[in-house]
């Protein structure tokens, strides 16, 4: 048998700089057991500040309720659902990373598969604070579990996509999270073994769970992630689709549309590509790791952008052909006059949104463009505004004008409170972000080490002889060993 | 208290350790393990390992969450309290089809987790004894279990002969056992020798 597999000399390696097994431990451990630089430090305090604001208006929602948001009758979702589709949007890349590409096999996802989703579950988290405290008598917010109670028991309304959220988040969080950790014990068992420090033994020690690396427990492994691998494929799916049925069940124009599942999956990964770019530019550049984050990741990560960017394109044309064409006055009112309209209150928004989704990705059609770093950078931070706005737009415009006109609402604007509370979530992610870079391996070192032979620079230079061969001398060679 | 003793020897070249693996088994020796920082594929197979049944285990967890989903929510809508909603049937099926979904991928998840955890005696606070530090970095450490009969001298020279590198001889307890790894425990009276 050949031990390593042959991989064509015409892609480009994933893994640059020759490494061995033991430089690919020191180089991603070393974030780990070195202090916190400085930059690391201002990050941080900056994102507790953050974070503390949230609390504060977490504080003025809980005591003064939800009026203090500038919520009415009308306009009953405004920044905080906004916010809540955002986030979960955000945290589909992680999954879709880790999960999908392995089932298609793709090497490349072992560089920045754990760092994504890592960055899946600080999303969902941030995204689950939005309905929770929504709720406004948040002290009731058990009622939403089927639990024998008091009061009949009445049961919870199993029909309803807002109770089918409540069970796709909590499982997509759950998964995720015993994903991810799984995954991880091999790279803390590393770091344990490696850990010189009293409470790094006693950490590492505990949170590898006793892993030894035994070779029944690594077909387990491989057994284990790629059945979750398959669980979370059409988890991810499912997630973002019942989201997308929290509007698509309901009759208000704007959102009564059946392309609304497969348009908000494609959304999400697109905004989630975006913030694994952002995370990711800063994480290799900081932590130099850049021999393992390379040009040609962010290149193919860069093409799935245009690629999903396109498809959201479509379905905005798609469901604005469909709002004519249905004949429906009210769903074209809704189109035309509240969003296409550039003069009407949130004309903008709507062209906000065009712009930054769908015409700025083009840009990545060009290989210059895809592997530019600064336009890379700040394509990804215009595609998350881009997809905020998406949903703004999807919440607000058909919101505040439906078929009453006598009930239109006024200009709708945030309170400081509502900025407070998505600046909050910021300042969540980004604390659990930081806490995760500094005290875990950002790159899954045992999947380097395992795609190694068959990616690495100088493993790969070793085949050179084989590209040389005619077809019979190479097929004669290969199939010799078996 | 199950402390045994093993030939230990470390590969560094996946090339040399399966033909190792190969010419150990036939020569009677029982290997304990193979330790490797990274999986390795194909070595389960040359060990002689029999395929894992974890994922027979999750489909019976998975089918298990489908039936707990539509069982519960049939007894909760269809007959412990009928709620009219907007005149669909009490027992709607597709509107459940969601949440059925989701705790099928939630139990099969959760439980083969678990389920693994518990083959591999995997948890907080389980300490082992590790025969090489650098089996989680870069070595691939095979233990060969001593019995009566085996002859040390012989396992070793035969252990070098296939490609093993500072191979020795090492006492170690072959359980887990509750414990920290910051500090030396002590297990039934008996202190456990620290790597």
């Amino acid at each position: 048998m050949s031990l390593i597999r042959y991989e064509s000399q015409a892609r480009a390696p994933l893994v640059e700089g020759n490494k061995t097994y033991h430089d690919v431990t020191e180089d991603i451990c070393r974030p780990v057991e070195a202090k916190p630089s400085k930059l690391w430090w201002v990050g941080f305090i900056i994102s507790l500040g953050l974070l503390g604001f949230g609390v504060v208006s977490i504080y003025m929602d809980i005591v003064y309720g939800t009026g203090q948001w500038n919520l009415n009758k009308t306009i009953g979702w405004g920044w905080d659902i906004t916010n809540f589709v955002w986030w979960v949007g955000i945290g589909h890349a992680g999954t879709l990373i880790s999960a999908i590409l392995l089932l298609f096999r793709q090497g490349w996802r072992t560089g920045v598969n754990r760092a994504a989703e890592a960055m899946t579950i600080f999303a969902v988290m941030c995204a689950g604070q939005f309905p929770i405290w929504h709720m406004g008598r948040v002290w009731n917010g058990f009622f939403v579990m089927p639990y024998p109670n008091t009061r009949g028991p009445l049961w919870v309304n199993f029909n309803s996509p807002l109770l089918w959220d409540v069970f796709a988040i909590s499982t997509y969080f759950t998964v995720s999270l015993l994903f991810w950790y799984s995954g991880l014990l091999p790279d803390l068992a590393t770091l344990r073994d490696r850990a010189k420090l009293k409470w790094s033994k006693f950490f590492y020690g505990l949170a590898a769970f006793g892993w030894t690396g035994s070779t029944k427990h690594w077909q387990r492994h491989e057994a284990l992630s790629l059945v979750l691998a398959g669980l979370s494929t059409p988890l991810v799916l499912s997630v973002h689709t019942i989201v997308s049925f929290d509007f698509a069940t309901s009759v208000i124009p704007g959102w009564h549309t059946t392309i609304f599942p497969p348009y908000f999956v494609a959304g999400a990964v697109f905004s989630g590509f975006a913030m694994v770019q952002t995370l990711l530019l800063i994480t290799r550049k900081v932590l130099a790791l850049e021999q393992y984050i390379t040009m040609e990741h962010i290149d193919v990560m860069n093409k799935v952008i245009v690629l999903t960017g396109s498809i959201v394109g479509i379905a905005y044309l798609t469901e604005l052909f469909m709002s004519w064409y249905s004949a429906s006055p009210y769903e074209w009112f809704a189109f035309k006059e509240n969003r296409l309209n550039v003069n009407s209150p949130y004309g903008w928004s709507y062209w906000l949104m065009m712009g930054c989704n769908v015409l700025s990705p083009q840009i990545f059609w060009f290989r210059k463009m895809r592997r530019n770093i600064l336009v890379t950078f700040f394509m990804s931070i215009l595609v998350n505004i881009g997809m905020w706005f998406e949903r703004f737009v999807i919440i607000v415009t058909s919101l505040y004008r439906d078929y009453l006109p006598s009930s239109w609402s006024t200009y709708y604007t945030p309170t400081i409170w509502e900025i407070g509370f998505y600046m909050g979530t910021f300042g969540l992610f980004f604390t659990c972000y930081f806490l995760f870079s500094k005290f875990f391996p950002v790159i899954a070192i045992a999947e380097i080490k395992h795609i190694l032979k068959k990616n690495g620079d100088s493993y790969k230079a070793a085949y050179a002889k084989e590209e040389m061969e005619s077809y019979d001398e190479f097929e004669h060679n290969q199939s010799h060993h078996h | 208290m199950n402390v045994k003793k093993f030939v230990v020897g470390n590969f560094y070249e996946e090339t040399v350790l399966f033909p190792a693996v190969t010419k150990v088994r036939r020569a009677g020796y029982k290997i304990h393990d193979v330790y490797t920082p990274f999986p390795i594929h194909g070595l389960d197979k040359v060990m002689g390992l029999k395929d894992t049944d974890l994922h027979i285990a999750g489909f019976i967890y998975g089918i298990t969450g489908t039936s707990t989903a539509i069982g519960f929510i049939t007894f909760m809508l269809a007959f412990d309290w009928k709620i009219n909603f907007g005149g669909k049937p009490f027992f709607s099926l597709p509107a459940w089809i969601p949440i059925m979904f989701e705790l099928t991928v939630l139990f099969a998840a959760v439980g083969m987790v678990l389920t693994f955890c518990w083959l591999c005696q995997l948890a907080p606070f389980v300490k082992k004894d590790h025969f090489n530090l650098r089996s989680t970095d870069d070595t691939f450490t095979m233990a060969i279990e001593c019995t009566d009969k085996t002859n040390e001298a012989e396992a070793i020279a035969f252990l070098e002969s296939v490609g093993a590198q500072g191979v020795e001889i090492q006492h170690r307890e072959a359980d887990w056992w509750i414990g920290r790894y910051d500090r030396e425990t002590v297990r039934f009276g008996k202190k456990v020798p620290q790597v």
